[in-house]
């Protein structure tokens, strides 16, 4: 599965920062948002259990986190298409990385330097932010 | 020109949105379109007046105060239980209990009705329509008093089945508990019909108007329910206030809900008696800002023609399904014989979520998800909707741009 997905690998949190950059409109920011989400691999239909989903009342996220040579390893799925795009742009900062790498990583900065700290904010109801906090506490037992 | 079109001409939409200063906004470099008043309304100037002017005149504690400050503040604040008494037609004010809003409403009644009256084997029937507040209040106070509560079934076209609660009523149903409107679909339920049902057993009706008051006058004595709430916010008044009516025989039988002061008589330490309605169930000190808010609410909707402001929103929802037709993949759920303004929606490849995102961007606000309402949406098969609901400001020139999002929502996907 780690050899099929981009983000962590190939797309790093700083491609996506500079390719964001370019785009002027908003339907060209969402467009792209979208087109990486469409970039993750399929988690398996065995995967979407109750302990991998973080409920959102908008939207619904799963995540699979595996710790691989010391490096996390992390599968998400979303039913909705932009925050399956939005989780793309959170694995291309924190999968295949280092616990100490993860807990390092101001996802905050990032999502505002993305102009996307609105979707990060607790209020809204796309798990987003639910499976931030995941990842960094599986990052802190590891 | 239809008859519709020609109501709508009277009622000046215009005019009430210069009403709204929150409206005159651009959200993400777009004018804002509210388009999200089944969740709450906003506020007309003269409903934040009446709050500010109240705190920078008269605010004192009510009910108590030998000063003029209490006097003025207590005036108003029975004034505005007046207003309310009257927008409701109830009999008296004393039937009128301050709340928070339905949900405190639910569970004042659920607590003190429904702790002494249930009975082990008791039925408490609850259409799959309902918000999660009017159903699971019931479902803890059932559990500790060994009755249960069962959903009425709901038709695809998002009716309820009155066949199917024909055939469930009996004399062990003890109350009948839906809302006026739904939240979610828009579905005008017919509760006079329902009312008529359930009294024919005996049972008991509580009506949640949270998504009707908005919409047309109310009158609690042709309706013949038992209870009706209401909350402030969703009419144009403060959050956080709201209120309950009942049957006076019921709400004097009733014991307290919350214990404190302003409810009580006397107190001792061998016993406590309880002060008469309304004040038997408003212990501490009450949202006094909200009420008076509430009233000025009451008012300002009082104001308005509101036989024209109800067909002015019929006309937008027509309107929004005649420009809906024209859209591949887009699709409503539910198809009510009446509704209100409300398009609860789907978009066939984009999930909802996706799309109250993408209208956002357009500075176009709806509600997306299950809508508080998850056994509805079961009921359907679908994850939640989008939600467009419209009130007294919104305008055709609204529901284009809501189609225009929509349409490039979908090349966004295409």
């Amino acid at each position: 599965m780690t050899d099929t997905n981009p983000f962590g690998h190939s797309v790093s949190s700083e491609d996506i920062v500079e390719t964001l950059g370019f785009f002027d409109a908003w339907e060209d920011r969402y467009k792209y948002i979208i087109d990486l989400g469409k970039e993750l691999p399929a988690m398996d239909d065995a995967l979407h259990t109750e302990e991998r989903l973080v409920r959102g009342c908008q939207s619904q996220v799963w995540i699979d986190t595996a710790l691989e040579n010391d490096r996390l390893q992390i599968s998400v799925d979303s039913d909705a298409f932009i925050v399956k795009g939005l989780l793309a742009v959170v694995l291309a900062a924190y999968n295949n990385k280092t616990p100490a790498q993860v807990l390092a990583f101001n996802v905050d900065e990032y999502f505002e330097q993305l102009q996307l700290l609105n979707h990060l904010s607790p209020t809204r109801g796309n798990g987003l932010r639910a499976m931030v906090a995941r990842i960094r506490q599986i990052a802190e037992a590891s | 020109m239809t008859a519709a079109t020609a109501l709508t001409q009277a009622f000046d939409a215009a005019a009430v949105r210069a009403d709204f200063p929150i409206l005159q906004q651009e959200v993400n470099g777009h004018p804002l379109i509210y388009l999200d008043n089944a969740a709450t309304t906003q506020k007309p100037n003269a409903v934040i007046d009446a709050i500010t002017d109240y705190y920078r005149n008269d605010n004192a504690n009510v009910h108590r105060g030998a000063h003029a400050l209490s006097d003025r503040a207590t005036q108003k604040f029975e004034a505005a239980r007046e207003a309310v008494a009257a927008f409701l037609n109830s009999p008296s004010s004393r039937q009128v209990i301050w709340v928070r809003g339905v949900t405190e409403a639910v569970n004042l009644v659920a607590n003190t009705w429904g702790r002494s009256e249930l009975r082990e084997g008791d039925r408490v029937l609850l259409p799959y329509l309902e918000h999660h507040s009017d159903i699971v209040p019931w479902q803890m106070v059932c559990a500790e008093t060994g009755s249960s509560v069962e959903p009425i079934p709901v038709l695809e076209s998002g009716d309820i089945d009155l066949d199917a609660l024909d055939s469930m009523l009996d004399e062990r149903v003890k109350m009948v508990a839906l809302n006026h409107v739904s939240n979610a679909l828009g579905t005008v339920n017919p509760v006079q019909q329902i009312i008529g049902k359930a009294k024919a057993v005996g049972a008991k009706v509580f009506i949640d108007g949270a998504q009707a008051v908005a919409h047309w006058p109310l009158d609690v004595q042709a309706l013949g329910c038992d209870f009706y709430a209401f909350s402030g916010h969703k009419l144009f008044g403060p959050t956080g206030i709201g209120a309950l009516w009942g049957r006076e025989e019921l709400l004097d039988a009733m014991p307290p809900f919350l214990g404190g002061g302003e409810m009580i008589e006397t107190v001792s330490f061998s016993g406590t008696t309880f002060n008469t309605l309304p004040f038997k169930f408003e212990a501490g000190t009450p949202n006094i800002a909200g009420v008076i808010g509430l009233g000025a609410a009451i008012d300002y909707v009082q104001s308005l023609d509101r036989a024209a402001a109800a067909a002015h929103e019929q006309d937008l929802l027509e309107y929004t399904l005649a420009l809906a037709a024209d859209i591949d993949g887009l699709s409503r759920v539910g198809h009510p014989r009446e509704a209100v303004g409300i398009y609860s929606f789907l978009l066939a490849g984009c999930h909802p979520s996706d799309v109250g995102m993408l209208l956002d961007q357009q500075g176009i606000a709806v509600r997306t998800g299950h809508h508080c309402a998850q056994p509805l949406m079961a009921h359907y098969g679908v994850p939640g909707t989008a939600r467009a609901s419209y009130t007294i400001y919104n305008t055709r020139e609204d529901v284009d741009a809501l189609m225009a999002g929509i349409r490039k929502a979908k090349a966004l996907f295409g």
